[in-house]
């Protein structure tokens, strides 16, 4: 191991407590906010924690002095998300709670995220999933790395760190193409799902989670004011939301040999040939 | 009438379908602007003129710098011409540059969008489509990411002279990122599978063998698409893979050959106009969502299919 490996990294890995996508997802028609019942740990953050826990285990552990810090923002029940993160490997959480957060946009969210990451202070890589499961917009990693002037290495297919350099290097497909790009820390990260195999928690790390602390702040805590988020922070607004009519089952027909010429018939039927 | 602005990070001599869509919804606009992070060919610059566009900046150079050359060409574009609305592709490269802006100028982002109306009410789906949303900017500039196959293509059929400016960037010597290898994906000639008014996916039931789902799919002059189950083994590229972690597609024709149909899948092809199933399992839930479902083989209908389609096109 080098000497440039014992300089700890801080680490900070973005979760999100998002409504189960097993089950119907709603739209409240009064507040036009999403049912957050039933929510878990978006899916696709497993694989920025297990990224992040990874990346550490590569550089001697947590004993070498790095830090994985898992942060979410959001109610009270958010922090189960951060709990799940802490069984997974992340060695502390943060939270921030605040009433104030709800019906964040991305510009909103981005900017209490980033606030809670100088909070945090000297960070050098900021990890998240793709996007999150609930709106989907993906789009928050790269406001962060507008908003804290770190370096922009999203939807990576695979990472690889040179602790010498302090350097990121990823593989991310653009276009028609795929691209391999490298990054000095400080550093934005979001990973695919085909990044890694996120690991499952086993017993002993679900014990050892337990003694692991959760911090919680609010917005006053972090340096923001409540009109900076939320609604009033946002700089979009949802004027309606409408459930599409649920589609409908068409015939059915168990194929006797000459399925595929019904198929084709169907086709035609329907104008589509 | 507000003005629009399109921004492309790079236009070929033939412009995709998306590509065409958004200069489509800009010619419902006053004033179109187009701007490209990069050179206009004389090809490309004859299609953006066959949809009214008047004025065209360009700005050359920073092939070698992912990400920072396409943020200043739109910083500045966004500035010179002062446009209400910036219509950019829904990919992810277009989707986090609009985001950034939207940051840096302190306005608004809304992906996913399937509409944009001259008062910029913007309709985009939620929840995997099973929600229609309207959104508006509340203050300061408007960027929209728009889904490929939401606008019907229409070129204006006449054009005007086509004023083109070059975009004068500060140019950093120090890139953030850097570009340190490329490489070219394998060719198809099949449409994206994005922007395919045909799509033909396969799942775990193609047990390893994707050629009648191609052969279908080349039938129907259509793309190929799997299920995660199906790219995860192996059997087809990962481009391939359509559902909430793959891409989303909203076609005139989705045809489903071995895929269940389980939450995950529905999320990526819900929207499709037109949903044919096949599947072994009588309850495949990918039935409840069908508008015409086959219990059967996919080895044999989907080849009788493809056969009797090319009998009648004969």
């Amino acid at each position: 191991m080098t000497e440039e490996t014992t300089v700890p990294l801080k680490i900070v890995v973005l979760v999100k407590h998002v409504p189960d996508v097993q089950f119907d997802r709603h739209i409240d028609s009064g507040s036009l906010r999403l049912d957050r019942a039933e929510s878990v740990l978006s899916e696709l953050d497993e694989y920025a924690i297990e990224a992040a826990v990874a990346l550490v285990e590569s550089q001697g552990g947590f004993a070498a002095g790095h830090e994985v810090i898992a942060a979410t923002m959001g109610g009270k029940s958010a922090s189960n998300s951060v709990k799940k993160a802490l069984q997974m490997g992340a060695s502390s959480g943060l939270h921030l709670n605040d009433e104030a957060l709800a019906g964040s946009d991305t510009v909103a969210t981005s900017k209490a995220l980033a606030a809670l990451i100088e909070h945090v202070g000297d960070v050098d890589l900021v990890v998240t999933g793709m996007s999150s499961t609930d709106a989907e917009t993906s789009v928050v990693p790269a406001q962060l790395a507008e908003r804290l002037n770190f370096a922009q290495l999203t939807h990576a297919l695979a990472v690889d760190f040179d602790a010498a350099n302090r350097e990121l290097t990823i593989r991310r497909d653009h276009a028609d193409r795929t691209l391999s790009l490298a990054a000095t820390l400080p550093a934005v990260l979001s990973v695919t799902d085909q990044a890694n195999d996120p690991r499952y928690p086993n017993f002993k790390a679900i014990m050892a989670a337990k003694k692991k602390s959760i911090t919680e702040v609010d917005l006053a805590g972090i340096g923001l004011s409540a009109d900076t988020v939320g609604a009033q922070g946002s700089r979009s607004a949802v004027l309606s939301a409408t459930a599409r009519p649920a589609r409908e089952a068409g015939t059915v027909i168990n194929d006797s040999g000459q399925a595929g010429i019904a198929l084709v018939d169907f086709l035609a039927e329907q104008k589509l040939i | 009438m507000p003005s629009a602005l399109v921004f492309f990070n790079e236009l070929s001599a033939v412009p995709s379908k998306a590509q065409r869509e958004l200069l489509t919804l800009a010619s419902r606009f006053e004033a179109a602007t187009v701007a490209i992070a990069a050179e206009a060919s004389a090809e490309a610059q004859d299609v953006i003129k066959s949809y009214g566009v008047t004025k065209l900046l360009v700005a050359p150079g920073g092939e070698d710098a992912f990400i920072d050359h396409a943020l200043s060409a739109l910083e500045a574009a966004v500035k010179l011409s002062e446009a209400d609305v910036v219509l950019v592709a829904n990919d992810n490269f277009n989707r986090e540059i609009a985001a950034r802006l939207a940051v840096r100028l302190d306005g608004a982002v809304i992906t996913d969008a399937i509409d944009v109306s001259t008062a910029l009410v913007v309709t985009k789906d939620e929840l995997a489509g099973s929600y229609s949303a309207q959104v508006k900017a509340s203050s300061g500039a408007l960027f929209v990411t728009v889904k490929p196959n939401s606008i019907e293509d229409e070129p204006q059929g006449e054009s005007n002279p086509l004023e083109v400016h070059n975009l004068d960037l500060q140019i950093e010597a120090d890139p953030r990122i850097r570009v340190v290898a490329t490489e070219a994906k394998a060719v198809s000639d099949r449409p994206k599978l994005t922007e395919a008014r045909v799509v033909v996916a396969g799942g775990r039931g193609v047990n390893g063998d994707f050629a009648p789902v191609e052969d279908l799919a080349d039938a129907l002059a259509g793309a190929v698409g799997a299920s995660r189950a199906a790219t995860d083994a192996g059997w087809i590229s990962h481009d391939a893979q359509i559902g909430q972690t793959g891409v989303t597609v909203s076609p005139q024709l989705f045809i489903s050959a071995g895929i269940s149909g389980a939450i995950q899948q529905k999320a990526g092809m819900q929207t499709s106009k037109c949903i044919i199933a096949i599947n072994k399992d009588v309850d495949a839930p990918v039935f409840e969502i069908a508008d015409f479902g086959i219990v059967g083989d996919l080895t044999k209908v989907l080849p009788q299919a493809a056969e009797e389609i090319r009998r009648r096109q004969a």
